[in-house]
């Protein structure tokens, strides 16, 4: 697909001629290890922006031996930049319980909860609403398994998983250490799966269209298609959902105003990606990995101006619990005011970058590790932006 | 922890541990040391200061070595050149909002962060200076603690310490990001909040951002002032771990040298808080059985019962705080601590024909919460100050260290008399258990005419180190007066640091467990495990003073409280009897009920 466009694909919002609770039933007919195997067989991978691939974190949750088990979805969907998990829960809201459900009946898990970020509290409502008919709906083809809403409060890290049960369970919203890891002691410390939205829907639609369909689609390392939250200098903002494994130069050329200079990919965590990259980047597990959020700039922004703002986001959104995370994120932003001032040389740039390395190596959890991405990214290849 | 033993290397030696054991662990195992900020060996794992990482050939980053366990096949190198810059990046970062003012600090020399940035030789601070701009609140109202947000490294010692270990709460985390700080309620005062003073956090923050409220300058003060008389009593903790201080090994018994150096700093007097708690025990036992007579005898049903000691200041506040409903069950007894201010200031006084005025009332505790028990508006029996200052174990080092005395060298000395004497039972008050031992020893003899059905008197079921422990002391062959007694199973429990106690008072008031007599300590392993104590304090330490404390008891003459002479003496000379009206004057005290949060 070398000068194709960006193919376009209708599988997360497709609801005509779909049943969720029809699927649920099929689905559960088969044993779990069969639907282990066809997620295996997939190749679907986290559409949260790590890829962990899918079929694996049930297969490992499923071969914990525990009475009490859990699904919880991330709705926490945080990250500047990505707004899809919005949009599918209040289109398809109905594909993402049956993902749930059929999770549940795989792994052995009686409970699932939907952990909703707390700016999306507007959607409760109708998502409960909706949950008491699908949880009859589950009761009625004989499965026991019910599914609750869960309110965050706001806070960026609980899309961490980890500290994501923390605040679950009632207490501040910081990481744990790993391991032990979700799938051996997650909620209320019991096995448990924890899948983005966009995933669940995923696998939703791999139990109905089966493996070989999804497989099709995308490359080697990024199978299947995924839902892009388009922003920024692009006439065309809003969501997309794409076949994986284009460049960034053909997504651009779909997407871009005629002037993208750059293209930051996942969101304020992932990495910006340079005009003079396009052509050799894949968005992708192969090239550069995101979650969905697609930032595009052209000419008339700062890219001092925007690594600025991401490094603000990070200094607040910071737990505060380990020192490369809490401090490093508040020396860099300070590091790279103090350069802009003149107060500090350009050489300190360096420092910096050296700090952000030991972030990415040393930070407790994701949030303190991906620092990194944004501001290397953008102080290599926008050097001068940032110094003069 | 499983038996099944994990083969792994640490900077490719070959190393096998059992499964569960940290990479931390397995490293010491091999003698190499990995620093560490958060971690303690009394709190649960928190991985936050991430100063304790390591690589793991493999692994996409590092591993914090307090948190993670070891894996079959794990390689790990504890000093490569990543290890190397992200470790002196991390200690370079803490310093950049750490207020590293050393050399005015008072944890100088004694400052974890300090000794890091030492090894690693971090000279000029790299990074830019975050303390100063930033909104830091230095709280020095309570009497006992004082918190310098300022130095606070954020590796939530004391919140684990506040938290699991006392079950307080006073402090934790709040807000996030920059803003991230250890609080309290609402941002309150210590001294306005939960906090019970026992110091523990004291005792475990690595830097200087927790220490206690010194009054070493007063007691220098006091101690030159001609018009003063200045009398200073030890407790019995103090005296198996001052050599921590200096330069010794922790479990060294160094009364007689203790005795000698404070002669030598300038006291007038050098007196024992031993001697008031034989005399506790004869006011607390009196009391105990005063309640159970009116409770069997006279079928009084408003009789609180059990009753708990009241020795220990953190638990005071802690019950005053947490359980105030059960406020009437806590003997009235005074502290020895406070015993003792009150009787110098009246009995010695009076004997050694001085005014209260005149005299000054120092005492060298293992605690914090002395400080402020000290401070309690009822605690004024003579119209003045009972106590007047409180150092701990720490700041008496500090004394010894400052007079410029050569502590190694001092002869042994003997205590001063009068209220000098002790016998062993008032010096294993300084232990978890010991004051329901040095009580049992008394009271059963009391009653029965007898002693303690124990081997050598050594009450074993209520020593050791476990939480929360029971006893059962069956009453047999009584004396006349007491033949209410006769047969009774008199039924005793013993817990040391307050979540310890809360967990016995919870199971007390749901009426799951049913005793006459609790013994409670706020601090993990009783006074010799408080927060005045030298600094580190962790399992091994204290069990090492315990050893130190039962030797003490053994190798004493007289080893039961009711045979102290000097408390024979005062009962004949001024007091009358246990819990006389003048008893009850100057020995006993009131309680307050105080607010939840």
């Amino acid at each position: 697909m070398e000068n194709s466009r960006p193919k376009r694909v209708d599988i997360i919002f497709l609801m005509e001629g779909i049943d969720p609770i029809k699927v649920v039933e099929t689905t559960i007919k088969k044993s779990p290890d069969d639907i282990i195997l066809e997620m295996i067989d997939s190749g679907l991978k986290g559409r949260g922006g790590a890829g962990f691939p899918t079929g694996l974190k049930w297969k490992f949750t499923r071969n914990e031996e525990s009475y009490d088990k859990y699904v919880i979805c991330n709705a926490d969907e945080g990250e500047p930049g990505t707004f899809k998990d919005r949009e599918i829960l209040d289109r398809v809201p109905e594909k993402v319980f049956a993902g749930i459900a059929i999770c549940g009946y795989t792994i052995g898990a009686r409970e699932g909860l939907i952990y909703l970020r707390g700016e999306y509290n507007f959607l409760l409502p109708t998502l409960n609403e909706k949950l008491i008919l699908f949880n009859e709906g589950l009761k009625k083809i004989g499965l026991d398994f019910s599914i609750q809403m869960r309110s965050g409060s706001g806070a960026y890290i609980c899309g961490e998983e980890s500290a994501l049960f923390e605040s679950m369970e009632g207490k501040r919203g910081e990481p744990r250490n790993k391991p032990p890891f979700p799938t051996v002691a997650g909620y209320l410390g019991k096995p448990t799966v924890i899948n983005n939205v966009e995933t669940l829907v995923y696998a939703f639609m791999i139990a109905r269209i089966g493996s070989e369909k999804f497989k099709e689609m995308g490359t080697k390392d990024s199978r299947g298609s995924k839902v892009f939250s388009i922003s920024g200098d692009t006439p065309k903002a809003g969501i997309s959902e794409l076949e994986l494994g284009m460049t960034v130069q053909q997504f651009v050329d779909e997407f871009g105003d005629g002037d993208t200079k750059a293209v930051q990919v996942g969101g304020a965590s992932g990495g910006c990606v340079p005009r003079k990259m396009f052509q050799e980047t894949i968005i992708g597990y192969e090239g550069i990995p995101t979650g969905g959020s697609m930032m595009l700039f052209n000419s008339s922004r700062s890219m001092y101006n925007v690594l600025h703002d991401y490094l603000e986001f990070f200094t607040e959104e910071s737990c505060g619990q380990c020192t490369p995370c809490r401090v490093g994120c508040q020396q860099l932003l300070k590091g790279i005011e103090a350069i802009k001032r003149g107060d500090k040389s350009p050489g300190y740039l360096e420092d910096l970058k050296k700090l952000a390395k030991t972030m990415k190596v040393a930070a407790k959890c994701g949030l303190g590790q991906s620092v990194a991405n944004p501001f290397v990214s953008i102080v290599s290849n926008f050097k001068e932006e940032i110094i003069y | 922890m499983s038996k099944y033993l994990v083969n792994l290397s640490v900077n490719d030696i070959p190393v096998s541990v059992p499964e569960g054991t940290t990479i931390l662990a397995a490293a010491k195992k091999l003698d190499f040391k990995i620093p560490t900020l958060c971690y303690h060996e009394d709190l649960c794992v928190a991985g936050n200061c991430r100063v304790c990482v390591v690589e793991q050939v493999g692994a996409r980053a590092l591993v914090a070595a307090c948190a993670t366990p070891v894996s079959e096949g794990m390689q790990i190198h504890t000093n490569s050149a990543t290890v190397r810059t992200a470790r002196k990046t991390i200690i370079e970062l803490l310093l950049s909002e750490h207020n590293a003012d050393c050399t005015k600090c008072y944890k100088n020399g004694n400052c974890e962060l300090q000794s890091l940035a030492h090894e690693y030789r971090v000279g000029e601070h790299v990074f830019i200076d975050l303390v100063n701009g930033k909104h830091r609140v230095i709280d020095d109202l309570s009497p006992s603690i004082i918190k310098d947000d300022s130095k606070c490294i954020r590796c939530q010692r004391c919140v684990r310490t506040c938290d699991e270990l006392q079950g307080v709460s006073a402090l934790t985390v709040a807000y996030k990001g920059d803003l991230q700080k250890i609080s309290t309620f609402l941002g309150h005062p210590l001294a306005e909040v939960v906090c019970t003073n026992c110091g523990q956090c004291v005792n475990r923050c690595p830097v200087g951002a927790l220490v206690e409220k010194t009054y070493v300058e007063e007691v220098w003060n006091a101690i030159n002032n001609p018009n003063k008389h200045v009398v200073v009593q030890t407790a019995p903790a103090v005296r198996v771990a001052i050599g921590e201080e200096l330069g010794y090994n922790p479990g060294e018994r160094l009364t007689g040298k203790m005795v000698t150096a404070l002669k030598r700093l300038g006291f007038d007097s050098v007196l024992d808080t031993d001697f008031t708690a034989d005399l506790t025990i004869l006011e607390e036992g009196t009391e105990l059985l005063t309640r159970l007579k009116r409770a069997l005898v006279d079928k009084d049903t408003r009789v609180a019962l059990p009753m708990t000691t009241s020795c220990s200041p953190g638990w005071i506040k802690f019950i005053e705080h947490t359980f105030p409903e059960f406020l009437p069950n806590v003997s009235t007894c005074k502290s020895p601590q406070q015993m003792f201010g009150a009787l110098a200031k009246t009995y010695y006084a009076q004997k050694k024909g001085l005014k209260a005025q005149d005299i000054c009332v120092v005492s060298i505790m293992p605690c914090t919460a002395k400080k402020y028990e000290a401070n309690r508006p009822e605690m004024r029996s003579s119209g003045y100050k009972d106590v007047d200052f409180v150092l701990t174990t720490r700041e008496l080092g500090m004394m010894i260290k400052q007079a410029g005395i050569n502590f190694h060298n001092l002869e042994d000395s003997q205590y001063d008399s009068f209220m000098g004497e002790s016998t062993g039972a008032g010096v294993i008050f300084g232990v978890t258990g010991g004051v329901m031992e040095a009580a049992l020893r008394t009271v059963y003899e009391v009653v029965t005419g007898r002693e303690v059905p124990f081997k050598n008197l050594d009450i074993l079921p209520v020593r050791g180190m476990e939480g929360v422990r029971e006893a059962k002391v069956k009453i047999e062959g009584c004396l006349p007066e007491w033949k209410f007694l006769d047969g009774i199973e008199v039924s005793c429990a013993v817990a040391h640091g307050l979540a310890n106690a809360r967990k016995l008072m919870q199971a007390v008031k749901d009426g799951s467990a049913h005793y006459h007599f609790i013994e409670i300590m706020a601090c993990p392993g009783g006074c010799l495990g408080g927060g005045g104590q030298p600094i580190p304090t962790n399992e091994e330490i204290r069990a090492k003073r315990a050893t130190a404390i039962y030797r003490e008891d053994e190798g004493l003459p007289l080893r039961k409280s009711h045979e102290n002479p000097e408390v024979k003496m005062i009962y004949e000379e001024y007091l009358g009897a246990p819990n006389s009206n003048k008893s009850h004057a100057l020995l006993h005290t009131h309680y307050l009920a105080r607010r939840r949060y």
